[in-house]
């Protein structure tokens, strides 16, 4: 259900653009993006700021290693981190390179019954293919945001399309995004236990990626969209004096339409993620609980049971095992 | 107590969910899969909320009025003082990677054992009161509101998840399960549903000191008996003392050590590697447990019963402490005593008087594994081991979860057994270290009544050792946890057959050759060591 309305929605919100976009161009060309910028910004921030708000009463750290403890025994600074460098690699690792996903394994129950673990890095590397494709491509449309293009943006730019194949060059992250995204989507609907627990805020991403990507596609290899057009819309809504250019058609409408609704979704979906994983206590904490103490603001007084207290209830037993009593 | 049921009888299942959606089912509370309701004078006692007579089984929990709002601003209020518990709630992607790294899910197949859909029992309620897209479209987005139904499958889930984090270990966002089900088991609590293999254990260790109940005089005799049994083995009285000011160490254990079989082998350990190193140390009746129960259903709770600890430490005037086998003891020592209860006030750092240490990752609690005290000592070469005693047994070692996942600890103990033993096998490395596997037993779930929730639970760790039973002839499951003890020869004979569970250090004690004592003619288990050389062969 969840899929078949995620593509419904899809859909109509490109029909949407493809029908309006036309008529009122400074709707799709101006308000929406600004409209979503600020959802995406504002939405971001508070979000932060809320679970930031929220404090880190406990130091939690799951350690995945040894810890460091005596001299001559040897630490995994990246799986147990005793300071703060190796919180950095720690997080370096999860964020960029997903490396708890990289555990990742199998159960399987045969008869006997016996247990067996597989590897399972599937999901690892479709996870890793699309989060670096659309890095990549995001930071290949900052082309269109800025003047003159940094270095950085014109180098991914040409090593992207470095193949050569077609003109206008194939982008190898096109391919590879929507190889990712079919892959994941295909995991999601065809493993019995993801489909179980899959929700619509999970396809719903995903569709939308898809029909971001494909718009792209046929933007930049079908109906060729005038690019300098679509940078001139950009910078000047960056400068705060909007204006549509001519030249811009359906198809850049939808992209950029459903684009906007992606980033406006941010905030209020799961997509959080992208913000949340660098505030996970589990992982961004040293596991120093014995080096250093750790505070807790809130944490308030309890009713305790006191040794006079004890001493007191037990005091003839106590006296007649033979204790030294603290009340003689 | 042995569970009824042939393992293909247990084994009823797949893995792949299938059928209505995990919304439109509801768990049955059959015999064998739930615990016993807190017993009202133990909730009486330690000032819980609706104390009353009731079972999971009933119909009527008679909850209080007004239950919902307890829960929802219990919900809200921790959702302001948890950061992790708010983030757990909003960037889960349901993913899966967690879904079959619990025990609980592979041994029983029930999708809601599932890490990611267990905390959806919570997150559905948190998107319907505390989020707009929740509010508003409902089930669409995955929220529903609470309701008696919900409450009694938080109750039969967060029941049913052992808090051995090791679907942490895996979610690509460190999202911790365990910590989603104490905050459920606290908010449970705040209705007044809690059980009472956690209840009592609590209580009696609120008011005695211990778990078991066992007032002082009871406790200085069990130690008394151990001191016998340790002359009659070696031949060498050792002489423990108890609430004596001015000792170096305060010496705190799981007071099942004292009490139960087999972890009073282990007990018998500490005691002859005391003596032989000529530690000055004492016990504490007031503080004879460094488990907590507590841990169990509320964070209040930890602290209230981990007070004694520190008090006892600045009482006696001890210069640190050290703590014996125990996993959810540890858990609590390593990530919440010093920062709920400390600073400590004792005399002086950890520092061992026998090898000059000085444990520097241990300067703020000042409290030392008995892991890394003795494996310290077998680096400095202080202790005269002959591992050969040991050779009757084959050993594996079970990680238990919260040395290894809360602490890090995974070499010191291999440390202590590879010097102590000459046959050490290790299982799976999926099943091991930072990936062990539950005794399926934890978090108070150890009960006779939920026996089988727990051979199910205890599958994945059970087949490793199966696996090693097999392959290289293990006969002797070692770890370093008072629950594991208690509850893994169960788990053992159900699914095994032929493997025993001891303490590292009761190992260690079989190995010690200890200055004037006379040839050890049986273990500490009194079992004869006479072809020892040879079995092995
Ligand atoms: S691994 Fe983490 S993100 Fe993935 S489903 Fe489990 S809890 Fe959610
Ligand atoms: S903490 Fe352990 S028992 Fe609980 S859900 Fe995670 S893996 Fe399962």
């Amino acid at each position: 259900m969840g899929l078949t309305l995620s593509l419904l929605l899809v859909g109509a919100l490109a029909l949407v653009a493809y029908a309006l976009s036309g008529n009122m161009p400074a709707v799709f060309g101006i308000w929406v993006p600004y409209a979503a910028s600020t959802l995406f910004l504002v939405g971001m921030v508070y979000r932060v700021i809320d679970w930031a708000r929220s404090p880190v009463p406990f130091r939690i750290t799951t350690t995945c290693g040894q810890a460091k403890s005596l001299p001559w025994i040897r630490s995994e600074p990246l799986e147990s981190p005793s300071g703060l460098i190796s919180v950095l690699g720690r997080m370096f690792l999860e964020v960029l390179f997903f490396r708890s996903l990289f555990r990742n394994s199998k159960a399987d129950v045969h008869g006997g019954p016996k247990l067996v673990y597989g590897s399972s890095k599937w999901l690892w590397i479709f996870a890793m293919l699309f989060h670096w494709s659309f890095l990549v491509t995001f930071i290949r449309h900052l082309r269109f945001f800025t003047e003159p293009v940094p270095f950085l943006v014109t180098l991914a730019h040409s090593l992207d399309g470095i193949f050569e194949i077609g003109v206008p060059a194939l982008y190898i992250t096109n391919a590879l995004i929507l190889l990712a995204l079919s892959c994941l989507l295909v995991r999601r609907i065809i493993v019995p236990h993801l489909r179980y627990i899959s929700l619509l805020t999970d396809y719903l991403p995903l569709i939308m990626l898809f029909g971001i990507v494909l718009s792209g596609v046929i933007m930049r290899y079908f109906v060729k969209t005038d690019v300098v057009a679509a940078k001139k819309l950009i910078m000047s809504l960056l400068v705060f004096s909007p204006a549509i250019p001519d030249g811009l058609g359906a198809a850049f409408y939808i992209h950029l339409f459903l684009v906007c609704v992606f980033f406006a979704l941010f905030p209020v979906t799961k997509l959080s993620h992208m913000a949340g994983v660098f505030l996970s206590p589990t992982r961004n904490l040293a596991n120093t609980n014995r080096v250093k103490r750790h505070i807790n603001p809130w944490n308030a007084p309890v009713k305790v049971h006191t040794y006079e207290e004890w001493e007191d209830e037990f005091s003839d037993r106590l006296k007649a095992a033979g204790y030294q009593l603290e009340r003689d | 107590m042995a569970l009824k049921l042939r393992h293909d009888e247990v084994m009823n299942f797949d893995l792949r969910p299938s059928g209505k959606g995990w919304m439109d089912t509801k768990p049955e509370f059959s015999k064998g899969t739930y615990c016993f309701s807190g017993v009202r004078k133990h909730v009486e006692y330690l000032e819980q909320p609706n104390p009353r007579e009731w079972q999971p089984y009933d119909d009527d929990w008679k909850l209080p009025e007004r239950w919902e709002e307890t829960i929802i601003k219990g919900f809200e209020d921790r959702l302001s003082r948890f950061r992790s518990f708010k983030l757990f709630m909003d960037i889960c992607v349901r993913c899966g990677a967690c879904s079959d790294k619990c025990h609980y899910f592979i041994g029983s197949g029930d999708p809601k054992n599932m890490p990611v859909l267990r905390a959806e029992l919570m997150r559905s309620v948190y998107r319907k009161r505390f989020t707009a897209a929740g509010k508003i479209l409902g089930r669409l987005v995955g929220a529903r509101d609470i309701d008696e139904a919900v409450l009694k499958e938080w109750f039969y889930y967060f029941y049913q998840c052992t808090e051995c984090r090791r679907c942490s270990v895996f979610c690509p966002y460190g999202i911790d399960t365990a910590e989603i089900t104490m905050i459920g088991r606290e908010l449970l609590n705040m209705v007044g549903l809690n059980i009472n293999w956690i209840i009592e254990p609590a209580s009696n260790c609120f008011r005695t000191g211990n778990h078991l109940g066992i007032q002082p005089h009871t406790f200085k005799d069990n130690i008394e008996f151990a001191v016998d049994e340790i002359e009659s083995i070696t031949g060498i009285r050792v002489n423990p003392t108890i609430n004596r000011r001015g000792a170096e160490v305060l010496f705190i254990i799981p007071s099942a050590d004292i009490f139960a079989d087999p972890h009073i082998f282990t007990f018998y350990g500490y005691l002859t590697l005391f003596h032989e190193i000529g530690l000055d140390y004492t016990f504490s009746a007031y503080a004879s447990e460094g488990g907590n129960f507590g841990l169990f259903f509320s964070h209040e709770m930890v602290k209230r019963l981990n007070a004694k600890i520190y008090a006892e430490a600045k009482r006696l005037g001890v210069k640190y402490i050290i703590g014996g086998e125990c996993g959810h003891m540890w858990r609590v020592m390593h990530q919440y005593m010093d920062t709920m209860n400390g600073p400590a006030e004792t005399k002086g750092d950890p520092v061992s008087s026998i090898t000059g240490t000085r444990f520097d990752h241990a300067r703020a609690t000042k409290m030392v594994h008995i892991c890394e005290f003795t494996s310290d000592l077998i680096h400095h070469k202080k202790l005269n081991l002959d591992p050969s005693r040991n050779d009757a047994y084959r050993v594996t070692f079970h990680d238990s979860c919260n040395p290894a996942r809360a602490m890090g600890m995974l070499e010191e103990p291999r440390i202590v057994i590879k010097s102590s033993c000459n046959n050490f096998f290790e299982m799976p490395e999926n099943t091991i270290r930072e990936q062990t596997f539950c005794c399926g037993s934890g978090s108070g779930l150890g009960t006779d009544e939920n026996l089988e929730m727990r051979m199910r639970g205890g599958l994945p760790r059970a087949n490793a050792v199966k696996h090693v039973h097999d392959r290289h002839g293990v006969n002797m499951l070692s770890c370093i946890c008072a629950i594991d003890k208690a509850t893994l020869p169960a788990l053992m004979d159900y699914w095994v057959g032929g493997v025993e569970v001891c303490g590292v250090h009761e190992l260690l004690g079989n190995a010690l050759m200890m200055k004037g004592e006379k040839e050890r003619t049986v273990n500490l288990r009194g079992e004869e060591l006479a072809a020892k050389e040879k079995s092995n062969a």
